[in-house]
């Protein structure tokens, strides 16, 4: 990457809101000291200098919520980006190298996958799995493994027929040696670009199923909770929904900015 | 006879703008182009030739600026024209035949379409006479049956062809001069020599002058009435094909020259005498090679044995029927044009490929393509040095795989053999911590070859190994493999579609045409005396013939 690319505004503004993002999942002390799971002052307090999101319904401050759920949503998508990139690219890489009729089952399994849409999928997985954040988060990753599979195995298709990986056969590699070492390395780029685009997709999955109640438990901060709660005051508190959502949209909007940048410089 | 202007480029400079800065493409480029003569521009890769071509038809990329100097067709100056002004120059003054005739034309039109185009947009002839025009016009560049062609697609003909449907939508303006920019080098000789002799014939004919672009001198020597010799975006030598060719005054227009393969034939360097073996065991094959009366024979078993060798793909016979020896120490090359089989061949001998009948049997032992012994002792080096190195590893691991695979050495030693057989193709041992994109075409080249070398193989076969690369640096590695296989006592099998570089190089020689060995044997008989017609046409469209003959253009 050069460093033209680094100082469009854009960028820098997107990479900022992200590491903000990152450090109020890692320490949320450092931006706010007042606790989000028990109430302070009064209840549904527009926003202020000393609460400046507003309060809720039961006079938590709206604030240091939204940052102490920023670690839920956060940690949520990168397991569930996690979960679809290594499954995805497992079977996309057994189904390119391999060929022949499991390739044909693989992708079939995959067309399947492809064929439900993924709120449904996420929710039948769910309750499989039961209630919970992680469950959430591997649920929204299966929705996803479809989707790395099928780019995975068209990189390693195309990557397999280049000269460097028979080359490889005749420097007495093994399959196993040629896959991991030459074909694998080769064909994850792309792969990777992608990761980046389903990070910002999952946040918001993730809010979603949230929202639905198939998230985190009650008290607990979380993005999609908070604004369900919030529902019921829409139309006299609208910060309670619009200044969550708000924070929604930016992460998500620099996330998928910056997976943008990183997905052109991996042609 | 139309009268024509001449294109006048004087002190032409452009340059890009990259993310690493601005860069330097072309600076006081001088050259003329009179109406029914041929200017060459030659260089190698990267020489700025290209980009000169592409300022003289205003087809920059974006990125890119004339910074200086002027392009003149008659009183119109090319390098001040907005690109409002730049369509109607484009076709009716200045045409263009493309390189790659496989990629220039659409798909999804027919002949017709695109031909008639141009007439369609300068024009205002009616759709019949158009037609009309178009057909006449596919006629004068020699296609056949032209009413047929016109409703062709272009997967239904082949590359020439092609290329003459280029050459005659570049005519269907009548400009005064046509860019052709590497017109041949997609094609293969035989082909590249009829394509060249219609542009020959029409700028007389039809008193145009052309620009050739072109990478080879013996090209330019053949068919130019003036040559301008680029390198490094500067031009290095001007003045007619004669003086530059056969007194060059600039040091690299001569290293060109030396370099140049089909211009240097004169000056073969004598093959080792091999000869003696080869030649006695040549008049043994010359009844059958493979029934010959073993105990009569005094002469060493050869090395590879290639026994009525026959691919098929499905219904599709790649190669059929070849057979030939290859002794220890020699070299074997197989010359043929592209789908003759040679690649097919050249495969089947490293063991990438079974016989589908037939047998290849190296010291005596038929080749098993699941052995991983074989490739100890065979190996194969490509014709593409950007694909056929891992681009996210080190030379250093590159070339260590093969020696942890076979377990040739102790880990400890890894290091030093690496660095070993990157002094042996002349690369610093500091090489191995870079990756291949930092390395030019030639150093990846020598990479490959360390890295067949590596395994101390006795067989390496070579497919296309030298033809991505530029003369100077073709040359370089063709004296590479010549002092290699003297030190190591190597044997090679050479596939290449060069004439000129397969008479340099090789001792014996198979020559094949459509899957079929049309003639065997070796390299010095072969080009002396052929004894089939298809190794004459191959051996008369090497280029440089009137180099050879002393008949170049002194501008008289």
């Amino acid at each position: 990457m050069n460093t033209a690319t680094f100082k469009k505004p854009s960028v820098i503004l997107a990479s900022i809101i992200l590491i903000l993002a990152v450090l109020a999942a890692l320490v949320p002390g450092l931006f706010t000291s007042h606790n989000p799971l028990s109430g302070t002052s009064g209840a549904l307090l527009s926003p202020s200098l000393e609460h400046w999101f507003g309060t809720d319904s039961v006079g938590r401050d709206l604030y240091s919520r939204v940052i102490y759920g920023t670690r839920q949503s956060l940690l949520g998508a990168l397991v569930a980006v996690l979960v679809g990139l290594v499954v995805g690219t497992i079977l996309g890489l057994i189904a390119g190298a391999q060929g022949g009729w499991l390739d044909a089952l693989l992708m079939r399994i995959v067309d399947v996958l492809l064929s439900i849409p993924s709120l449904l999928l996420s929710l039948s997985v769910i309750i499989l799995l039961g209630y919970g954040t992680v469950n959430a988060a591997i649920a929204v990753g299966i929705t996803s493994v479809a989707t790395f599979a099928r780019l995975a195995r068209s990189q390693v298709i195309s990557v397999s027929s280049l000269d460097f990986v028979e080359a490889a056969y005749g420097s007495g590699a093994s399959r196993f040696q040629v896959l991991t070492r030459h074909i694998l390395p080769n064909s994850l780029t792309p792969v990777i670009a992608l990761a980046a685009v389903q990070f910002g997709s999952a946040i918001l999955q993730l809010s979603v199923l949230g929202f639905l109640g198939y998230g985190a438990p009650a008290p607990t901060p979380e993005w999609g909770l908070i604004i369900a709660d919030a529902r019921d005051y829409i139309a006299t508190s609208w910060w309670l929904t619009v200044l969550p959502g708000a924070v929604i949209i930016a992460v998500v909007m620099s996330a998928n900015h910056l997976s943008h940048i990183v997905q052109k410089k991996a042609r | 006879m139309s009268i024509h202007d001449s294109l006048v480029i004087s002190d032409l400079a452009v340059t890009y703008s990259t993310s690493r800065g601005v860069v330097q493409a072309v600076q006081n480029v001088s050259l003329s182009v009179a109406p029914g003569q041929i200017t060459a521009v030659v260089g190698e890769s990267g020489s700025g030739k290209s980009t000169t071509a592409q300022a003289a038809i205003g087809l920059l990329a974006d990125n890119a600026q004339i910074t200086a100097g002027t392009m003149h067709l008659g009183e119109i100056d090319l390098a001040r024209l907005t690109d409002k002004q730049w369509q109607r120059i484009r076709g009716p003054r200045i045409g263009l035949i493309p390189q790659d005739p496989n990629n220039s034309l659409n798909p999804v039109k027919t002949i017709g379409a695109s031909v008639s185009e141009g007439l369609e947009i300068h024009t205002s002839l009616s759709t019949e006479a158009r037609k009309a025009r178009v057909i006449e016009l596919l006629e004068m560049v020699g296609i056949d049956n032209p009413e047929h062609r016109y409703r062709q697609y272009p997967h239904e003909l082949s590359g020439g062809m092609k290329q003459r449907v280029l050459i005659a939508a570049a005519l269907a303006l009548e400009p005064d001069f046509i860019i052709a920019d590497e017109p041949t080098s997609a094609l293969d000789v035989t082909v590249q020599k009829t394509i060249l002799d219609l542009i020959d014939e029409l700028r007389h004919s039809r008193n145009i002058g052309v620009l050739l672009i072109t990478h080879d001198l013996a090209v330019a020597g053949d068919r130019a009435d003036r040559i301008v010799v680029m390198h490094d975006g500067q031009v290095k030598e001007t003045g007619y094909a004669a003086s530059v060719l056969s007194d060059p005054q600039d040091s690299y227009t001569r290293q060109l020259l030396a370099d140049a393969p089909s211009l240097s034939v004169a000056s073969v360097p004598q093959r080792r005498s091999v000869a003696g073996s080869v030649r006695a065991q040549q008049s043994a094959h010359a009844v059958a090679p493979w029934q010959r009366d073993v105990s009569a024979q005094a002469e060493p078993a050869p090395l590879l044995s290639v026994r009525n060798f026959t691919q098929k793909f499905g219904d599709f016979t790649a190669a059929e029927n070849i057979s030939f020896d290859v002794q220890r120490g020699t070299t074997h090359a197989i010359v043929g044009e592209s789908g003759s089989g040679k690649t097919t061949t050249g495969r089947a001998i490293a063991g990438f490929s079974s016989p589908t009948t037939g047998e290849i049997l190296f010291e005596g032992k038929r080749i098993d393509p699941k052995s991983k012994q074989l490739r100890k002792h065979v190996q194969l080096v490509y014709q593409n040095p950007y694909s056929s190195l891992n681009p996210k590893m080190t030379v250093g691991v590159t070339l260590a795989e093969p020696l942890k695979n076979f377990k040739l050495v102790g880990k400890s030693q890894i290091k030093e053999r690496v660095a070993r057989y990157l002094e042996l193709v002349s690369l610093d041992p500091e090489f191995a911590s870079r990756r291949p994109a930092e390395l030019s075409g030639g150093q990846r080249q020598r990479v490959a070859i360390a890295r067949a070398l590596i395994v101390e193989p006795e067989l390496v076969v070579f497919d296309e190994a030298v033809s991505a690369l530029d003369v100077t640096v073709q040359s370089q590695i063709l004296r590479l493999l010549a002092r290699l296989q003297e030190e190591l006592t190597l044997t090679y099998v050479f596939i290449s579609h060069d004439l000129a570089v397969v008479r340099q190089i090789s001792d014996t020689v198979s020559v094949m045409s459509a899957g079929q060995q049309v003639e065997y044997g070796e390299t010095e008989r072969v080009f002396s005396s052929p004894t089939s017609t298809f190794t004459r046409s191959l051996i008369d469209a090497i280029p440089g013939q009137r180099f050879r003959d002393g008949s170049l253009n002194m501008g008289l």
